[in-house]
């Protein structure tokens, strides 16, 4: 009897929940719906319900999502601040946010508004939005297992102090962000503290600081993005066990500007990404234990400057192509192994015809030492007198460190 | 002068020399086109061997011919023609037939190569530009220097030392002032020393289409942000004009007081 009982009274339960998700209602917005503004739907709703709002204009702000609800844009409706402030503040745990246009939020020194925060939940799926002129795009804040995915997020920073991050991590763990694009503003995605994080399939573009940007976070990965026209393409400082893949960085021009940057990180793969056109390929500083294999340097003006404090850094397999300068090491205390490269600049002979180059590549060219010492000499680039200074250096290097060298230099590059 | 020119182009179309340098020129970007398929590189080697050669050549053929044709011109002195139009007659001839071999030279292997249909023809112009424009300096350089000197081996001689101040001896100065001072802000400096040297304008006016990357960074700015306009082109452009009319004021001052 008291099984039977216990039985019906589960069954009920199921029964009362089944009933309670299929009466998960959806609650229109539109002008001449029952709700006009986004408020009244989200003080209206419950857990488990959908809003749908309608094409329109909705001139709304700080509007607080506390129910795990599912917010639906239908035909791009346009949620503006009139930079007013925040618009969404998820502070409920299961939150899907899609197809929205939210804009103007407004700057302010205060405090990083942004179009979308998540604070201290879990599982959300924020995707398919656009964000426009957003201070900050989005923002999770102690947000774990959250899927950041198809937003475009185009800001009108024009300097540093006065602009935020289109994708903004603090203490965060498992978030996958992929297929954004983010233009526009300071850091395209910023990453402090979030652990097991993937990023991937994102373009990052025409960002003032970085493209990406790492600091204090491990175990993340990222993979086939693209980082173009950046102030830098990617920064990755102090962290650990990053593995980068498949990415592309493009086009990150200027005066103290590189592909990637990386400082103090420890025990990181970098494979089979592409580095073309930017004055600095990889940056390295006081960086340990991290794997170069697979990557492709092309047509950048340093492909690789690497500072002191860089211990058991490996490069293999990486093709060097018509770099104006393929490697600066300007410590003396080497470690550092470079062999089994291709390097465009390399004039040596494979008589075993093993595909290895018979005579060991200097990459460190005399000129390089000296840009390093005195810049403005990058003037007499590709002069005759610098090309007889590099050829007297390359056969009896006095000046430039004479361990780094690649003794199997491969005759051929290799095709990525 | 325009008889002249014409009888002085003629001459040099027979001389072999004007065919060996084309010839060369011509098997250079061929070879380099085929070995590689990337047309600025191929850009940046030509660009090496055109500033080294094309000062070099046209400073050695030009005393060269200068002393071959010497009794021609004193032939020509003879006769009822203005003095003057003898020596640019003479000059014209040799650089621009210098010129047409260089043009030819590279221009055909490139053309087969479809270069215009290629987004580089920009650079391949500023080669060729610069390349003329040097041939035009150097046998300036060169026939000033064989007007000086009655004596062929004094004449060569400095003609050698003249080739080797602007190619290599100026930069190496240049490099040892610039290591020298490097406390100090040297990019106005290092600006108005590239201005000064030929051979070096035309060479950042080369890098700044090539290197770009390399010259984004902070000490390559300052060239980029002067040369890179088109202000900075057009003073380029009148510098390499001014190096063009130093030479031949030479001669004509020379020549006009000269006692053959």
């Amino acid at each position: 009897m008291k099984n039977k009982m216990k039985w019906i009274i589960i069954s009920w339960c199921h029964f009362f929940i089944f009933q309670v998700s299929l009466q998960a209602a959806t609650l229109q917005v539109c002008s001449s719906c029952n709700f006009s503004t986004i408020e009244e739907a989200l003080k209206a709703a419950n857990d488990g319900d959908v809003i749908e709002i309608q094409e329109g204009t909705y001139f709304e702000n700080a509007l607080v999502v506390d129910k795990s609800v599912h917010i639906k844009g239908i035909n791009w409706p346009i949620v503006d601040a009139q930079e007013k402030g925040e618009v969404f503040t998820i502070i409920a745990s299961n939150v899907t946010l899609e197809g929205l246009q939210i804009q103007n939020i407004g700057v302010s020194y205060l405090k990083d508004h942004s179009a979308i925060r998540i604070k201290r939940q879990k599982n959300c799926i924020i995707r398919n939005n656009k964000l426009f002129n957003a201070f900050f795009g989005i923002y999770l804040e102690r947000a774990n297992n959250c899927q950041i995915y198809q937003n475009e997020i185009t800001g009108a920073a024009i300097e540093e102090s006065s602009s935020g991050n289109a994708i903004h991590a603090w203490h965060c763990k498992n978030l996958s962000v992929s297929e954004n694009i983010v233009k526009g503003h300071r850091d395209g995605i910023y990453f402090e503290f979030v652990d097991s994080s993937h990023i991937t399939k994102n373009r990052s573009k025409n960002n003032l600081r970085y493209g990406l940007h790492f600091m204090f976070s491990n175990d993340d990965q990222y993979d086939h993005n693209v980082f173009e026209n950046n102030g830098a393409g990617v920064a990755v400082m102090f962290s650990k066990k990053i593995d980068m893949r498949f990415n592309t960085f493009q086009y990150n021009w200027g005066t103290a500007s590189y592909g990637l940057l990386l400082k103090e990180i420890y025990d990181a793969k970098i494979e089979n990404n592409h580095f073309s056109f930017n004055t600095i390929g990889i940056n390295i500083e006081g960086s340990t234990r991290l794997t170069y294999h697979n990557n492709q340097f092309k047509r950048n003006g340093w492909a690789i400057k690497m500072a002191g404090g860089c211990l058991d850094n490996e490069f293999t397999k990486n093709n060097f192509l018509s770099n104006t300068l393929d490697l600066v090491v300007n410590s003396n205390v080497n470690n550092n192994s470079f062999d089994g490269n291709y390097w465009s600049e390399y004039s040596g002979y494979d008589l075993d015809k093993n595909g290895l180059g018979d005579v060991p590549h200097h990459p460190v060219k005399l000129f390089s030492f000296i840009i390093d010492r005195t810049p403005e000499s990058i003037v007499l680039l590709r002069s005759f007198f610098i090309d007889l200074l590099n050829f007297a250096e390359k056969v009896s290097p006095v000046f430039t460190p004479a361990e780094v060298l690649d003794n199997q230099p491969l005759m051929k590059p290799i095709t990525l | 002068m325009i008889k002249i020119l014409k009888y002085s182009i003629y001459d040099l179309m027979r001389s072999r020399w004007t065919y060996v340098y084309f010839a060369f020129f011509l098997l250079f970007t061929f070879s380099l086109l085929l070995l590689s398929s990337d047309l600025s590189r191929v850009i940046i080697s030509m660009m090496n061997v055109v500033l080294i050669l094309c000062p070099l050549i046209a400073t050695m053929f030009g005393v060269m011919y200068f002393y071959n044709s010497r009794e021609f011109t004193e032939l020509l002195l003879a006769q009822p023609i203005k003095r003057i139009s003898i020596f640019w007659g003479q000059y014209l001839g040799l650089a621009s037939s210098l010129s047409i071999s260089l043009l030819l030279g590279i221009g055909i292997p490139f053309t087969f190569y479809g270069l215009f249909y290629s987004a580089e023809i920009l650079d391949f112009l500023i080669l060729l530009i610069n390349g003329v424009a040097l041939t035009f300096i150097f046998s300036g350089l060169a026939f000033f220097i064989a007007l000086k000197n009655e004596n062929r081996i004094r004449g060569f001689g400095l003609a050698i030392i003249a080739w080797l101040f602007f190619a290599v001896i100026y930069d190496g100065i240049f490099l040892l002032l610039l290591m020298f001072f490097r406390e100090y802000p040297l990019e106005q400096f290092s600006l108005f020393a590239t201005l000064l040297n030929p051979i070096d304008l035309s060479r950042i006016l080369l890098l700044l289409k090539l290197d770009i990357s390399a010259l984004m960074g902070f000490s390559g700015a300052v060239f980029r942000q002067f040369l890179g306009t088109t202000l900075g082109m057009l003073v380029a452009g009148f510098v390499l004009m001014f190096w063009i009319g130093l030479p031949l004021w030479g001669i004509r001052s020379t020549a006009l007081r000269k006692d053959f």
